[in-house]
C-alpha cells in the first residue's frame, strides 16, 4: 500500500508526469498519418470502444477509490471547492470518450463509403414540441434536483472573516484560474497572467478562421480532422486541465509541489538553484563576470527569442508546413504559428527549467522585463 | 346510467383547455394534431427561440450533450437565486461576512446560497462543455465562425461572472483568491506599476503609472482587496457583467437561428 502511494507520489512530480501525458498524447491524438499508424499498430484506439471506455473508467474509479482510504488525500480532493473539479474530471473523460468513440465510428463508416451516422439521423425530421422540448424538460429537471441535492449535502464553503494581515498559505486563485497560476512557476505575471491569457482569448477567437478545413462540419469524426483536433485537444486536456488539476491538488504551501497521497508540509525545502540565460551562459560557459551593460548582458536571450519567433516560422513554412503555408496564405499562417509557438514556449521553458535550472531567457528587472 | 350523467366539475376540467381565458392566454390550447404543434412553438415568445421542425440528429443528447441549453438554464437559476441573495447581502466590509452566515442561519430555506455557489461551479464547466462539443462536431466552421467568437467571450465573462461574486462572502477564501488575481493586473505591460514598460507613460519626471493610478488600482478600487473592491465586484457581479452577458447571449442565439440551427451533416 505505502509503496504504491510512494510510486504515485513520485511519478506525479510535474517533471516526470508532464514529459510522460506530452508523449503519450501525441501517440493517443495523432496529429499526423505517420503517428497514426503507430496509434493503429499499438491499438490505442481500441480506448475509443465500449472495452476502452470500461477500462478508462474502472482505472479513475479505482483510483479515487484507493486515493480515498488516504487521509492527506481525503483532506484535499473532498474540500468544497475541489469537488467541481473532481466532477470535472469525470465529466471531461466521458465526454472526450463519448465524442472521440462516435468519432471513430464515423470514420470506419465513410471508410466503407457511407454516410456518417448523423446523416443517416438528419434523414428524418421531426417537430420540435413535443420532441425537443420534453427532452429539456427533462434535462431541467435532472439538473435541478442535481442541484439541490448537491447544495443540500455539501454547504458552500466559507472561512475566517477576511483578514488582509493573515495570508494562507498556499494562496490560491478560484480553480478554474489555476492553469495560469500554475505558469506562474515558469513566467512572471505579465506573461502568465496578462499576456497569455489576451492570447489564448484571441487564438480561440481565431480558431474558425485558421482552420480552413472544411471538412467534419456538423458530425463526430477525427480522421477528416485529425490536426486541428490533435491540437486543440491538446490545449484543452494537457494546457488547460491537467494544468489545472496539478495547480489544485497537487500544489501545496509556497506553491511547492505534493504528491496526491503527501502530507501539506508548510515547512518541506526545495532548493531554488536556478540561473538566468546570461548568468549560465557568462559565468558558468564563459566562466567570466556578468557585463554591466543591459543590451550586452541580454543579447544571447533577445536574440534567441527573436529566432524563436521570427526564424522557425519562416523555416518551417520552406520544410514541414509547406503545404500548409500554401494552403493558409500569408496572415493566417503567421497567426497559426506565433500562437502555436507561444503555446510551445510553455513545454519548453518548463523543460529548460527542469533540466537546466533556467529561470529567465531574457531577464531584465530593471525594467521588470522577464521572459 | 351514471357515467352518461354529466358531472360539472369534470366538465370545467375538461373545458379548460378550449376556455376563453386558456385560449387568451396560451392562443393555440393544447396541441394535438400537426398543425397546433408547429402553431405553439410560432406563438411562444420563448418557445419560438427553437425551429418548428428539426432533422433528428439535432435532438440526440449524444449529439448536442444538452450543454448549450444547460448553460442557459443554470444562468437562469444563477439569475433567481441571486436575486434572492440580493435582498439580504450588503456589499460592504462591516456587514457582507456576517450577511452570509445569516444566510445559511436565519433566512429560511437557507440553501440559496449553496445552490448559488455550485451553480456557478457547473455553469464554467457546462460552458467548457459546450465549447468542447461544438468543437468536436466542427460546428464553428463556416457559416458559424462569427458565433463561435461570440461564445469565446461569452466563456471569458462567465468566467469573469464567476471571479468577481468569489470576492463577495469576504472570507479568508475569497480575498486571498482574488489578490491572486489581481495582483496578475498589477503586471500589466506598460498599464500596470510591476509591469514591463511602466515607465513609458511618463511627462518628464511625472510617471503615470504608479500603484495609485494603474491596472490594479482600478479593478480593485484601491491599493488592496478592501471596501473599494468589494463594491466594484458588487456591481460588476449584479449589473455589470450580467448587463454585457445578456447583449452577448442575444446575440450567440440569435446567430445560432440566422446561421442555419443546429449544425448538422450536409
Amino acid at each position: 500500500m505505502e509503496a504504491i502511494k510512494h510510486f504515485i507520489n513520485t511519478i506525479s512530480a510535474p517533471y516526470i508526469m508532464f514529459p510522460v501525458v506530452l508523449l503519450l498524447f501525441f501517440f493517443v491524438f495523432p496529429p499526423t498519418t505517420g503517428l497514426m499508424k503507430i496509434n493503429r499498430r499499438l491499438g490505442l484506439y481500441k480506448l475509443w470502444t465500449k472495452q476502452g471506455g470500461i477500462a478508462l473508467f474502472s482505472t479513475l474509479i479505482v483510483f479515487f477509490g484507493f486515493g480515498l482510504t488516504d487521509e492527506n488525500f481525503r483532506k484535499i480532493v473532498m474540500k468544497p471547492d475541489n469537488v467541481p473539479i473532481v466532477a470535472l474530471i469525470f465529466l471531461v473523460v466521458f465526454f472526450l470518450w463519448l465524442s472521440m468513440k462516435q468519432g471513430w465510428e464515423n470514420d470506419a463508416r465513410i471508410a466503407q463509403g457511407k454516410l456518417p451516422n448523423e446523416a443517416e439521423d438528419a434523414k428524418e425530421k421531426i417537430l420540435v414540441w413535443p420532441d425537443l422540448v420534453y427532452i429539456e424538460f427533462i434535462c431541467l429537471i435532472i439538473c435541478s434536483a442535481f442541484l439541490i441535492v448537491w447544495a443540500i449535502l455539501l454547504p458552500a464553503p466559507l472561512e475566517e472573516p477576511a483578514n488582509p494581515s493573515v495570508s494562507p498559505n498556499p494562496s490560491k486563485a478560484p480553480w478554474y484560474f489555476l492553469g495560469l497560476q500554475e505558469m506562474l512557476v515558469y513566467f512572471d505575471p505579465w506573461i502568465a497572467g496578462v499576456l497569455f491569457p489576451t492570447v489564448i482569448i484571441f487564438g480561440m477567437m481565431c480558431i474558425p478562421f485558421i482552420d480552413t478545413n472544411r471538412k467534419g462540419s456538423g458530425y463526430y469524426t477525427f480522421q477528416q480532422r485529425q490536426m486541428a483536433i490533435s491540437i486543440f485537444l491538446f490545449f484543452w486536456l494537457v494546457l488547460w486541465i491537467f494544468l489545472i488539476i496539478t495547480g489544485t491538488f497537487l500544489r501545496g504551501p509556497n506553491w511547492n509541489f505534493f504528491g496526491p497521497f503527501e502530507y501539506w508540509d508548510p515547512h518541506k525545502l526545495v532548493a531554488l538553484t536556478n540561473v538566468n540565460l546570461s548568468e549560465f551562459i557568462y559565468m558558468i560557459v564563459l566562466n567570466q563576470k556578468l557585463p554591466s551593460n543591459i543590451l550586452l548582458r541580454e543579447m544571447w536571450g533577445i536574440l534567441l527569442i527573436i529566432a524563436y519567433f521570427g526564424l522557425i516560422p519562416w523555416m518551417l513554412a520552406k520544410t514541414a508546413f509547406r503545404t500548409l503555408y500554401e494552403k493558409m496564405g500569408v496572415a493566417r499562417y503567421s497567426i497559426f504559428t506565433i500562437l502555436l509557438l507561444m503555446s510551445a514556449s510553455l513545454p519548453i521553458k518548463m523543460f529548460l527549467r527542469w533540466a537546466f535550472n533556467i529561470k529567465y531567457i531574457v531577464a531584465i528587472p530593471e525594467f521588470f522585463f522577464n521572459i | 346510467m351514471a357515467q352518461e350523467k354529466n358531472n360539472p366539475i369534470q366538465d370545467f376540467f375538461k373545458n379548460l383547455p378550449q376556455s376563453q381565458l386558456a385560449r387568451a392566454i396560451f392562443r393555440t390550447g393544447i396541441p394535438r394534431n400537426r398543425r397546433q404543434r408547429m402553431m405553439i412553438m410560432l406563438n411562444s415568445v420563448f418557445l419560438h427561440l427553437h425551429p418548428v421542425r428539426l432533422p433528428k440528429h439535432a435532438v440526440k443528447v449524444k449529439y448536442t450533450w444538452c450543454m448549450g441549453g444547460l448553460s442557459f438554464f443554470v444562468f437562469l437559476v444563477l439569475t433567481v437565486t441571486g436575486i434572492l441573495l440580493m435582498f439580504y447581502y450588503r456589499p460592504t466590509v462591516e456587514y457582507a461576512y456576517g450577511d452570509i452566515i445569516d444566510l445559511g442561519e436565519q433566512v429560511p430555506l437557507g440553501i440559496m446560497r449553496e445552490i448559488h455557489r455550485w451553480s456557478a461551479h457547473l455553469m464554467v464547466i457546462t460552458v467548457w462543455l459546450h465549447m468542447f462539443r461544438v468543437f468536436m462536431t466542427g460546428s464553428y466552421k463556416p457559416p458559424r465562425e462569427f458565433n463561435w467568437s461570440v461564445g469565446v467571450i461569452l466563456l471569458v465573462l462567465t468566467m469573469l461572472m464567476s471571479f468577481t461574486g468569489y470576492l463577495l462572502p469576504w472570507d479568508q477564501l475569497a480575498i486571498w483568491a482574488i489578490t491572486v488575481g489581481s495582483n496578475m493586473a498589477g503586471a500589466t505591460p506598460v498599464l500596470g506599476t510591476s509591469g514591463p514598460g511602466s515607465a513609458l507613460l511618463a511627462l518628464g519626471d511625472v510617471n503615470f503609472i504608479h500603484s495609485a493610478s494603474d491596472a490594479r488600482f482600478a479593478m480593485l478600487g484601491g491599493r488592496f482587496v478592501g471596501e473599494g473592491a468589494l463594491l466594484r465586484f458588487y456591481v460588476l457581479h449584479c449589473i455589470g457583467l450580467p448587463f454585457v452577458m445578456m447583449i452577448f447571449m442575444i446575440v450567440h442565439f440569435w446567430r445560432v437561428r440566422k446561421d442555419g440551427g443546429i449544425s448538422g451533416p450536409t
